[in-house]
Parts: structure tokens; sequence; C-alpha cells
């Protein structure tokens, strides 16, 4: 496949890893922002590649780890009504909520489905005038553009038996949060690139001199990250902290502008809670009013809920780089992926099912 | 001899955990494994039972027999390649073939739901006379149920298949010893794609057809020529990896497989690329994985690749020494743990 | 997050400027991508793709130069380098 397997290339990874071990003189602490790069770093064993002096914190970036008990909740509350066809990206169905998973309200009659596109779910909305259609809108700035079409479709074909769950967040607020906690130990980030292909990298200036740490904006395959790390540990050694890109393949600086431009017009910046970590001002997005009548919350009365995370839960502690899966007493005793505490547990790249399926030995040595 | 049973009526499985079965307990992964661990084997302790391979191998008289059993609840009924008719024959087929028998008589049961169209049925009967041919089985029995409209989703198929062992050799994952080479007969995920592309929501163009293949003839040839075989199993739900994951625990022997050994075709790897699949949880339903000693390899790969079911076949690993379970050595030289899915894979957006 | 795959676009139907689409090839598995967000992308192009929206044109020049780099150095593998 062009684009993705050449960027898989061992003799080229080799390359790369040779260039970190050789630039390295003193540890340094990265962290990787997006979920898909954390999946790929396990699933390749990048990190097994990694000088020791290298250490990987795994970040925020999983938007499904990250949305809220409640919004669960509430996606399972309406879910559950029976005129309801609930349309999600498959990531959320194993997700649990204070009681259970959208996976669980379809094993009791729910009509829950699985859509590739958000575009899929106006396509069943049309298909079905006499259900209510709800899309679940998770993501970050990635989705936002194309869940801001499927809206927008909505409205300009009249299509009002359609509506969205908003559970949109944003990277960088995600990224202060993580700096700005007295136990941050990230001296370095890779930016995710699929974000960043949306909204540009300028947003990053400030924080790389704010902090005083590089960032670098990476993409997601084996060499990207190599990449990726060679040149954040290369600022790091030379003193620099700057915002460079990795993925310029794919990334331009101002990002996409079509895309930011609708964005915008369908949606809000708003406050947001994120599971495990609390509310983080001006995180997420909201509908604007000019598209409210499809927000789901207000057109099925959920606004109002609450919950309680699990105690034993450290999911946001995992999320901020501040502890490993396996530090959890836990982790694979009590939350595996068949009874998962948390959403790191659940989602295919939430750090602790990432290191549950590839690395568990870890955790047996550790305890032994 | 049929071993003592110790049956108790309390249920095995904590209620707590699960109050009701979900679809991942048909999946194919982890927590179908347990069910079946937890709740069916323990139930029914026999020595057969726990064997865990395809079929049960027992002697009646002077013949070693084979007998196996499936049912087919797949949807869409017709995808690219197949449709549940063939399923339901080559599935059974393969089972006894992967126990090292000559597959004869097949039994089918049709659960149908009142309403069902007959034209569609005739098609589904029409399918399996075709596969029972190509597969040269007779169905010599059967069954036939209607049940309300809306308590049966179209069609339910169980086959239950016998056949007969023709030779000496013992085949089963306790057969399989350190050094073992590990023969996969073909490129993975084509059945899982063929199905994906006919579901709602997650439509394509493709031409990927599911591989639903006759084994057993292919089976035949190894054994006749001589090869060793000393573990074979059929990959269908929960893939290659579950298949491997399930032989390693009951061999008790560790399995380590190249990543860049695992024949995958383009278009199904694209399929993966954009859904977020990986290929070796992909469900298949015409492929196998072959356990022989490392002297047999060039030998029983000649007779594979000359097959038509076997053309792709490829060394993908070995059994090695040391504690079980499944290790990859990925394409850029790092190692991971191959583990059993927990339920169904879902299509991913992260 | 963000999965998102690169494929090569082989049509393109245009509606009006919303609602622009076209057929993407990821290596022989044919997909309609929303083309809405890249106006300036043509057949033959190369776009990643995420949950059936193109998000970007893949910069080729961009693309080859580690490639290039390595190539100098020796380092890629010989299928790669046959690929490239």
């Amino acid at each position: 496949m062009k684009y993705v397997d050449e960027y898989r290339d061992a003799a080229a990874a080799e390359f790369f890893r040779k260039a970190i071990h050789d630039t390295v003189t003193k540890p340094w602490t990265l962290m990787e922002v997006c979920g898909g790069q954390t999946h790929s770093i396990v699933k390749f064993g990048i990190d097994e590649l990694l000088p020791k002096e290298v250490e990987m914190v795994h970040g925020p970036g999983c938007p499904v780890c990250v949305t809220p008990l409640e919004l669960i909740d509430k996606a399972i509350e309406i879910a559950s009504r029976p005129n309801v066809i609930f349309c999600s990206f498959g990531d959320m169905l194993r997700v649990p909520g204070s009681e259970k998973d959208l996976l669980m309200v379809k094993a009791n009659g729910g009509d829950v489905r699985i859509v590739y596109s958000p575009l899929d779910a106006v396509k069943i909305a049309q298909q079905n005038p006499e259900r209510e259609i709800v899309f679940f809108a998770v993501g970050f700035e990635t989705t936002a553009p194309a869940n801001a079409m499927a809206v927008h479709q909505a409205k300009e074909l009249s299509v009002h038996n359609f509506s969205i769950l908003v559970s949109h967040v944003l990277v960088p607020p995600a990224i202060e949060a993580v700096m700005s906690s007295p136990q941050c130990r990230v001296q370095g980030f890779l930016a995710a690139g699929h974000v960043c292909t949306v909204m540009g990298y300028t947003e990053y200036e400030p924080l790389a001199k704010k902090y005083n740490v590089p960032i670098v904006v990476t993409g997601f395959e084996p060499l990207d990250i190599l990449h990726g790390i060679y040149m954040t540990v290369k600022q790091l050694e030379e003193g620099r902290a700057e915002v460079e890109n990795q993925y310029a393949r794919s990334v331009r600086k101002e990002g996409n502008r079509p895309a930011q431009e609708l964005v915008s017009r369908v949606f809000r910046v708003v406050p947001r809670k994120w599971r495990g970590v609390g509310e983080i001002p001006a995180s997420g997005l909201g509908l604007t009013y000019e598209y409210e009548e499809f927000d789901a919350e207000l057109r099925f009365n959920v606004a109002d809920y609450a919950a309680d995370e699990p105690a034993e839960c450290i999911s946001g502690l995992v999320l901020q780089g501040i502890k490993k899966p396996h530090e959890c007493p836990a982790f694979g005793t009590r939350c595996t992926p068949e009874h998962p505490f948390g959403a790191t547990m659940v989602s295919n790249e939430g750090a602790c099912a990432a290191y549950y399926r590839y690395r568990r030995h870890l955790a047996k040595t550790a305890t032994a | 001899m049929k071993a003592q049973t110790q049956f108790s009526p309390v249920c095995p499985v904590p209620i707590s955990e699960y109050p009701q079965i979900l679809l991942a307990h048909g999946g194919g992964g982890k927590l179908m494994h347990d069910l079946i661990e937890a709740m069916f084997v323990p139930t029914f302790s026999n020595s057969l039972l726990s064997e865990r391979h395809d079929g049960a191998v027992f002697d009646v008289g002077p013949a070693r027999m084979a007998f196996t059993t499936d049912s087919y609840v797949v949807k869409p009924l017709f995808f690219p390649g197949g449709d549940i008719g063939s399923l339901a024959v080559n599935g059974t087929v393969n089972d006894l073939a992967m126990c090292g028998a000559r597959p004869l008589y097949l039994s089918a049961g049709f659960i149908i739901e009142e309403g069902f169209e007959t034209e569609k049925l005739w098609e589904i009967v029409r399918s399996m006379k075709i596969a029972a041919d190509a597969a040269e089985v007779d169905l010599v029995t059967g069954d036939t149920k209607v049940v309300d409209r809306g308590k049966g989703d179209g069609i339910f198929i169980n086959t239950a298949g016998v056949g007969v062992i023709e030779h000496e050799m013992l085949i089963g994952p306790r057969q399989v010893r350190a050094g073992d080479a590990v023969i996969l007969s073909g490129d993975i995920g084509r059945h899982g794609i063929a199905i994906m592309a006919a579901r709602e929501g997650l439509e394509f163009e493709s031409a990927i057809e599911s591989d639903c293949a006759p084994l057993a003839e292919l089976v035949m040839e190894l054994i006749n020529d001589g090869i060793e075989i000393h573990c074979m199993r059929d990959l269908t739900r929960g893939g290659l990896a579950s298949a491997l994951v399930e032989i390693a625990e009951a061999s008790g022997h560790p399995i380590r497989i190249d990543e860049t050994a695992i024949p995958v075709r383009e278009d199904v790897r694209g399929a993966c690329e954009i859904l977020g699949f990986d290929p070796l949880y992909l469900a298949n339903e015409g492929r196998f994985v072959l356990f022989v000693p490392e002297l047999n390899v060039p030998h029983a790969m000649r007779i594979m690749t000359s097959h038509r079911f076997g053309k792709n076949a490829s060394v993908i690993g070995h059994v090695t020494e040391g504690h079980t379970g499944v290790t990859l050595r990925s394409r850029i030289g790092a190692t991971r743990i191959v583990d059993m899915f927990t339920g169904e894979q879902l299509p991913r957006i992260c | 997050m963000c999965l998102a795959v690169p494929g090569k676009i082989i049509s393109i139907e245009e509606a009006d400027g919303t609602f622009r689409n076209g057929r993407v090839d990821f290596a022989g598995i044919v997909k309609s991508v929303n083309l809405s967000y890249v106006p300036e992308a043509k057949i033959g192009d190369y776009v990643v793709v995420h949950v059936g929206f193109a998000l970007s044109i893949v910069d080729e020049a961009e693309a080859h130069q580690v490639f290039d780099y390595l190539r100098e150095m020796g380092e890629l593998s010989e299928l790669t380098e046959q690929a490239l």
C-alpha cells in the first residue's frame, strides 16, 4: 500500500533507531499525544527498540477514553428508547458506563448500529423517516469536520429526524492540562498528526514557548514515530524547544482551511469534562445556535446526567502520563478488557488495553 | 470409558459478570473461549471433550471415527463467494479434515423463520448440494423446524459430520512438539472482509470473495503422501490468532510467528487499514494451520502449493520451548504477544 | 486516534460545492469518499481519508524526502526500494 508500506520498512526503522541511540546522552521523557500512536508503538514494539534513556508516556489522545462517564450513560439512555436508531463508531460500543455499555443495550434489543462515517447515519435517517436517528459524535479535531458536514448536510436536506450526541474534545487544552500538572515529567511531545492535518500546528507554538518543550507533529507508522522521536530527542539534546513537522506529507502549517471553516460554523468551543481528569475549560466542542436543533442532549432531555467514576480506576493518571497501566493494582486482574473499569482498558488504543494485549508479561515479571 | 463427571447444578460462570449472553460470546474470541471453558467443558467433562480439538475422535470396533458439529448463523445469508449453505457444508467437512478424517456423511438441521422466502431456501439448499458434491460427502439425515416470525433471523443451519480415519497418526494439540514448523495454507482475512463488505453501513465496492472452501482433499493428500502431521486447525471466527493461541494453550508449548511470513492479499489489507482491523483476527472459511516436524516442511509445502486451496501456503513460524503463548515478530523486528481478542473486532476510527 | 489512511482518487463526481464526492482506491478496495475539504484534489492524487472524508492531499515531494535521504545512505531494504 503506497504511503503506508514504505513507512514500515525494517531497514529504515533500524536507521532511525540507531540515530536515536547515537543522539541520546541523557534520560528524556516524551509523550505521544495520540492513541493511534500509542497503538502503533505497542503493536510494532517500537518502545522495545528505544534506548533506555528515552521513556515514552502515553497521552490523553484517545477521545474514546476521555469521554466522560455521564455521556456514555446519556448514550445508553437514548439508545434504549424504542424509536431510536443509535449510530456510533465501533470504538464506543464497549466503553463502560455506570452500569452497562452500548453492546449490552444492543443485546437487550436496542437498535444500535456501527457506521464507518457520520454520513452513513444521515443516510439511515433519510431511509427511516418515522424513526429518530442519533449519531454519537465522538472525536478530536480530526473527526470534527466529518461530524460538522453530517449536521450541515442534515440541515440542508431537511433531515429532521437526525441528531448528534456531541463529545468532541480539543488537543491543545489537554496538553496544557498535562503540562501544568505538578507531577508532570514530560519534556517533549509528539503531536497528533491527523489532528494537525485539520488544525495545522500554529496553536502549538505558544505552548512550546510557555513550557519550553519541543513539540513534533508526528505520523502513525513506525517510521513516522521513530523519526518523530528522533527529531524530539535531537531538539532536547540541542536545548531547543520548537514546533517541527515530521508528518509533512499530510500536515500543512495552516491545516485544512475549508474544514476549519465549517467546523467553526457548526461547532463552538465549550468547557468539557474529561473522564478521569475533570473539567478543562475551553476544551471541547458543542453545537452552535444555528445547528442547535440537532443536539441530541436537548432533543432527548438528558442534559442533566451526572455520574461517579469507580474508585479504583486510575485511568486519569494513565491518561496524563503520570502512571503506567501495569502500575495499577487492578491491572490484568480485576480490570481486563473483558471487565474494564475505565475506558483506557476498553478502547482499542487506550494505554491499558494496549499494554494488556501486548505487554501483559511485563506485569507478570514485575510482580514475580 | 467415560470419565467421572463432576456435575454441579450451580452455574460456573459468575452470573454477576455476565447475566446475559452477549454477541461476543459467539465471536470466537476470549469471551466465547471463557464460556466454553467455564460452562460447557466442565459440565460435560470427558476425555474426548478435553482434547479441545475440532472434532471428537474415537474407536468403533476396528474403525477410528471422527465426529463434529457446527451451527451457522452468518449474516448476510448470501455474500460474495458463498452463502450460509456452502458454509454449513464446508465448515463441518473441514472440522473432520482437521481431525485427519475422510469426511463421509453430514446431517443438516434447519431452523427457519416463518415468512422466509422459499426461493432463498432453494438457493441455499442447491448451494449445499454443490458444496457436498465438491467435498465428496453425502447429506444423509436432517431435520426441519419453523419458528414464529420475528424469532429466527431468516434461517439457522446446524450440520454434524462423521468421518473415518484411515491412518495411524494421532492428530491434535497434544501431539505438538518443540521445533515443529507452523504452515499456513494461504492468505488470510478474505471471508471476514467479504462479509463486512456486504453488511449495511460498511459497504465498499470490492472484488473480495469469501475463501470458503473444502479442505479435506488437500488434507488427504498430505496424509496419503506420508506427511507426519502433529496438529491441524482450520481458521474460522477469531482468525489465525485465536487458532494459534488455543493450540498453544492446549499443547502447553509456545509458538513464535513472523509477521512478514503471513500472506495477506493487498485488497484485504486495504480494507483492514481503513476499518482498523488486524488481519490476524479476521474470519476465514477455507484456511488452516498445519504443525509438522521441520524435516517434513519441503515435502508438505510442495503438496500444498500444488493444490488450488494451498497455493499461497507459507511457513509462518515455529513451536519453541518455554512458557506457553504466542509471540509475533513484527515487520520492524520487535516482538509482541498475540492474545485472544475480546469479543468481536469492531471497525474503529481511533 | 484518528485512523486515517492514504488512498488514490480514481473518479470524482462534482455535485454542488458542498457535496463533492469521489471514489478512492485503497490497494484494491474502493470506497466512496467525501472530497469537500480538498477542493483542489484531482484524479490520481492520493488523499488521507478519515471516516469517509478526505482531509489532505498527500504531498509526494515531502513523502519522498525521507526516502531519498535513506536511499542515499543505503539504508532502505530492497523491497521498499523496488516499491518506491
